[in-house]
């Protein structure tokens, strides 16, 4: 059978998360509110009324286009996209169409196998969010409040050449506009939506063969499972020498199906043209420079950075950078703990993580600081305290007010290694416990951990286990 | 420059407005004669001249991202013809 390789590109929107819509103040944000309570003559077309486009938008998306490499020329326009459907009141869609507020741009994104894949930007454009319908009983129910949220779409070359490219490309993506705080990029509820452009060729041909077009794959695992459905459906057509039709199709994601959508009788005909209730956007340098004074360090720019500056594996340089505010707390954490930052990421990804899961708060807002947390550790590395009740520490501080140090004062947490201590509670241990005793010295080795487990528990947890095997070791074997 | 009726058909379909076979030739001339008529400014030799869109020398005014007063609900929707729970109700659509 031959090889056949997919040509992937992907449309995406993106909702920003501005306070107010892009051309009035109406809330942007409607998820807990009921339908057509953010509405305004503007964002619903009523006659007589004037879009002000809103600063946020403009910087918001200058630093996403910033982010993704694109130039940012000093002056864009918005354009009217004409179509009639229910959910656009005014007839028309506020978009850019050829001088639009990016050009070019690309986004590295790294593969599981290890190298990295570059996806160049097609498109990139500020545009007004439509409303929704609903279909109910032969009739369609309208809701305005999405009308006029601010866009940016986004659209790539066809650069992505399998199902799991193009599930990484939007989980990079989601990344990078968290990071930003551009948008909340929440797929379940919309803020960022796909559409993937899939079409088949024979591995090694440079040709773009006749492509299919997915809508309504709203999850990273629907794109993921969408594509390779329609690769598989295309690799057959081809091996049984059917033809490939541009064809429309749903995803259906309780059957994980796809189904071809009605073809429009007419070629889509928008009618482009400027918009002449608005004037252009123009980013003169100083202002620019100020939006571009709020671009951070990227995602994965500072992955490289902790695998080369911290020498941590990929994977953990991978977890510590998923989200912004926890790679700033690790490096907070590093600084203060001023030893090696491995040990500071096994502490940060096994324990910090577990209570961010638990308490559901986020790295910024927990009481456990990265100062308390490298104290913690340096308790432990000091001896003060052993791993298990270092471990507690940590949920003790950020149940509290309190430093770790001075819990450990307080609870007398201190970790006895005073050796004649815990040898007079092993030589207790040994005298209660003949059977064990006879058992180990016949050579049931395993028996140790249970040994100390015995000194830990006598204890409380508090012996250093480290003394309590030596002293074992040594009264064990008289 | 001459419109085709086909071309008449087209422009009426996007509008979604029915005309009859009168109709479409009437508007099929008076579009053409309009067109002639701007078609004039073709006359002019603006090879030089940089595409205008407005006679504003300024840029926009921007807007602070503050969140202001919707529209009561009573109002937006007392302009509908149907409504359901506080949704716009319209006939379903063929596309
Ligand atoms: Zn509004």
């Amino acid at each position: 059978m031959a090889e056949y390789e997919a040509v992937i590109g992907l449309e995406t929107h993106i909702q920003l998360n501005t306070a107010s819509k892009i051309f009035c103040s109406c809330k942007a944000d409607s998820w807990d509110d009921g339908p057509n309570t953010n509405i305004c003559p503007v964002c619903t077309g009523l006659p007589g009324v004037l879009p002000v486009t809103n600063k946020a938008v403009v910087e918001k998306a200058t630093l996403l286009a910033a982010a993704m490499h694109a130039d940012i020329p000093e002056e864009s326009f918005f354009d009217r996209k004409n179509y009639f459907y229910p959910d656009l009141p005014k007839g028309y869609q506020i978009s850019q169409y050829d001088m639009t507020l990016a050009n070019g741009g690309y986004l590295d994104v790294p593969m599981p196998e290890g190298e990295s894949r570059r996806v160049s930007i097609h498109k990139l454009h500020i545009e007004e969010d439509a409303g929704k319908t609903v279909h109910e009983k032969g009739r369609r129910l309208i809701d305005f409040n999405r009308c006029g949220v601010p866009l940016i779409e986004m659209v790539t070359n066809p650069d992505l050449h399998s199902a799991d490219e193009a599930a990484q490309y939007l989980i990079r993506l989601r990344q990078l506009l968290r990071w930003l705080d551009v948008s909340e990029a929440d797929m379940e509820k919309g803020h960022l939506r796909a559409d993937a452009n899939v079409s088949i060729r024979l591995k090694g041909e440079d040709v773009l063969n006749t492509k299919t077009e997915i809508k309504n794959v709203n999850s990273i695992e629907a794109v993921r499972a969408a594509i390779e459905k329609e690769i598989k459906r295309q690799t057959k057509a081809y091996e049984e020498g059917e033809r490939i039709e541009a064809w429309t199709l749903n995803w259906d994601d309780n059957t994980q199906t796809l189904h071809k959508m009605r073809s429009k009788e007419t070629e889509a005909d928008y009618r482009y043209f400027r918009e002449p209730d608005l004037l252009s956007v123009k980013i003169d340098d100083a202002w620019k420079d100020a939006i571009l004074s709020g671009l951070p360090e990227l995602p994965l720019e500072r992955r490289q950075r902790f695998m080369a500056d911290y020498e941590l594996p990929e994977y953990d340089a991978d977890i510590l950078t998923g989200e912004r505010a926890l790679s700033e707390y690790f490096e907070s954490a590093v600084k203060a703990y001023e030893g090696d930052a491995k040990r500071v990421s096994n502490w940060v990804m096994n324990d910090v993580l577990r209570i961010i899961n638990e308490t559901g708060t986020t790295p910024d807002a927990l009481k456990l600081t990265p100062d308390y947390l490298a104290e913690t550790i340096k308790l432990v590395d000091a001896n003060t305290v052993n791993t298990s009740t270092g471990k507690t520490l940590l949920e003790k501080v950020e149940n509290s007010d309190k430093s770790p140090g001075d819990i450990v004062k307080e609870e007398g947490l201190a970790q006895v290694s005073d050796t004649g201590a815990i040898r007079e509670i092993v030589e207790g241990i040994i005298a209660d416990n003949p059977d064990e005793v006879a058992k180990f010295k016949d050579g049931n080795q395993q028996l140790m951990g249970w040994f100390v487990g015995q000194v830990m528990q006598k204890t409380r947890g508090q012996a250093d286990p480290k003394v309590a095997s030596l002293l074992l070791n040594e009264l064990l074997s008289e | 420059m001459s419109l085709t009726l086909d071309e008449v058909k087209h422009i009426a379909h996007l509008a979604r407005l029915e005309l009859s076979a009168e109709e479409l030739e009437l508007y099929r001339q008076q579009l053409s004669s309009i067109l002639d008529h701007v078609a004039q400014l073709d006359e002019l030799d603006t090879a030089d001249v940089e595409p205008l869109t407005s006679v504003l020398a300024e840029q926009s005014e921007l807007r602070v991202d503050e969140p202001g007063q919707a529209l009561p609900l009573d109002k937006l929707l007392g302009n509908a013809p149907d409504t359901d729970r506080d949704q716009f109700k319209v006939p379903p659509i063929l596309d």
